[in-house]
């Protein structure tokens, strides 16, 4: 830990020490930590396993049923051009978009083929259905046992009460609105501010946490013939198995997206700083901005 | 500045070569058979959790007419191959036959008319095929825990395999199994119609094997002859199936 510490400019600039002491805080748990990273390996390989299995069929349908006599929502098609080319085209509701390249038709330049996703997205990276949902149900299995751990540990060693759930003066309008314009001009906390997640912060975790996370295993059990003759109220919940087939793809979209922002705000916030706080637990609080 | 930019450009760099390495890491792990049975080890942990959820055998959930898929579509297999089946087809399978045999008391051989008249079961039932897409539609046949019963079905019987008449090319004949838990479920049935009308040939006539708690590729069609067993590891690559023979999951709850 004190070697990792020593690479910091602050410990090497004993005068700075002295002016400016720096506060070092325990800041994720073991358990969150832990979790953390088995979540990075889950999800990441989940996302990309989904995106194999999307490719078998990429169209999506709202309602019980869906195939290819029924009207998509959206839809990733390979079109031959007139010269023996390819052309990709996605279309959502009654927008029809080229994505050549990458949805609907990619591969190397005269070997491209039909499919959704690009190779470079899926696992495997070629076609293969099977090993796909290999990967899938493997990591699905992993994802909920890591998952229901997380969660009891949140639950009962007060980590949702006390670091994810809002604290009270996080919650007045003034509060919100003021760090949606940190957030605007890329300013990250200080000082004590530093020792708490920011509101939209603990926001985006709640919702990850208590809805999409949850949202992805009940619609992707929803597909599931087996679970739909045990738990038929999740066909009712979702509207049926293409619409929860649609929504775990809408989930899945929004859990990229979350992931894309985090790690932005943890490029912006220090990455070193941030990435070791996950990894040893401590966080060097940054110092007061001058007023 | 200089210096940012090109530690930016070099973050860039580097995460798309860490990115590189992850998808050919994957790649290689995909391609290893030993990397694969740990993967397929959740096969086993999803058909036991969902046969142990599943006690009491609740039934799949069965739809209203106006669910109906306005065309049920056609997949796998749309015409077997072969004058055998040809001669069948053309002759409106009248002198097809039914073959129960394997670890039974009473080998069975039935028609189309004897079929019909053994206890039968309708159910609008939703098909999910593993690629993604789902159908509804009506289904009538005859229930299989019945003629089991009426072959009189050993004891040590673990197994119910169906033969089909369609072939995918050399060590390519169709078949598929399932456990003695889903050839009893009432929804279990051998269709021989499916929304009111004779089975078309790209549904699989004359029968087709409806196993509604699974995906498409369980719902065997074109079947010849259905066989109990102990063990899969006899017939086709052995692991129960021919997709399964090809890498996909034995159990198909999923």
């Amino acid at each position: 830990m004190t070697a990792t510490d020593a690479t910091l400019p602050e410990v090497t600039a004993p005068a700075a020490l002295a002016k400016r002491p720096r506060e070092v805080i325990y800041r994720h748990s073991f358990v969150t930590r832990v979790t953390h990273w088995i979540n990075v390996l889950a999800i990441s390989l989940l996302i990309m396993s989904g995106a194999q299995i999307f490719n078998a069929h990429p169209s999506l349908y709202w309602g019980q049923y869906g195939a290819d006599a029924d009207k998509p929502l959206l839809a990733m098609q390979a079109f031959h051009t007139t010269n023996g080319g390819l052309v990709g085209k996605t279309t959502i509701g009654s927008w029809t978009f080229d994505t050549t390249g990458v949805l609907g038709a990619s591969g190397a330049p005269g070997h491209q083929e039909a499919r959704g996703f690009p190779g470079w997205l899926t696992v495997p990276s070629w076609r293969d259905l099977a090993l796909g949902r290999h990967w899938h149900f493997f990591f699905a299995w992993v994802l909920v046992i890591n998952g229901l751990i997380y969660m009891l540990f949140g639950l009962f060693s007060g980590h949702f009460r006390r670091d994810i759930a809002p604290d009270r003066d996080q919650l007045g309008p003034r509060h919100i609105l003021r760090n949606i314009w940190d957030h605007v001009r890329l300013k990250h906390p200080t000082g004590e501010e530093a020792k708490r997640y920011n509101v939209l912060q603990k926001l985006a975790y709640i919702a990850v946490i208590f809805l999409l996370v949850p949202a992805m295993v009940l619609t992707g059990l929803t597909m599931s013939p087996g679970v739909d003759s045990i738990a038929p109220f999740l066909l009712t919940l979702f509207g049926g198995r293409q619409s929860a087939r649609t929504i775990h793809f809408i989930c899945a979209n929004l859990i990229v997206l979350f992931v894309l922002v985090h790690l932005v705000e943890v490029l912006l916030a220090g990455v070193v700083n941030e990435v070791r706080s996950m990894i040893t637990g401590r966080y060097v609080v940054p110092a007061e901005r001058h007023k | 500045m200089s210096g940012l930019i090109v530690s930016r450009r070099g973050l860039v760099a580097g995460a798309a070569s860490l990115g590189g390495l992850i998808l050919a890491g994957c790649d290689r792990l995909a391609r290893a058979p030993s990397f694969d049975q740990i993967l397929q080890s959740a096969q086993g942990l999803t058909y036991r959790s969902q046969r142990l959820l599943e006690a009491g055998g609740p039934l799949a959930r069965e739809y209203a007419k106006s669910d109906i898929s306005p065309v049920f579509k056609l997949n796998g297999t749309l015409v077997p191959t072969g004058d055998a089946y040809k001669a069948m087809a053309d002759n409106r399978f009248a002198d097809w036959k039914l073959v129960v045999d394997g670890m039974v008391a009473r080998p069975l051989s039935l028609s189309l008319a004897q079929l019909g008249a053994l206890p039968a079961r309708t159910q609008i039932t939703r098909h999910d095929c593993v690629e993604g897409w789902s159908a509804i539609g009506q289904w009538s046949g005859a229930r299989l825990g019945p003629i089991l019963q009426l072959a009189g079905l050993s004891g040590n019987a673990r197994y119910i395999v169906f033969h089909c008449a369609d072939n995918w090319g050399p060590g390519g004949d169709y078949y598929e199994s399932i456990d003695l838990v889903d050839a009893f479920h009432p929804q279990t049935i051998l269709a021989y119609a499916l929304n009111g009308a004779p089975l078309e040939v790209g549904h699989g006539a004359p029968l087709r094997l409806r196993v509604e708690r699974q995906l498409g590729y369980k719902q065997a069609k074109y079947v010849m002859r259905i066989e109990a067993v102990d063990k899969l590891n006899m017939i086709g690559s052995g692991k129960g199936g021919f997709w399964e023979d090809r890498g996909y999951e034995w159990y198909a709850g999923i």
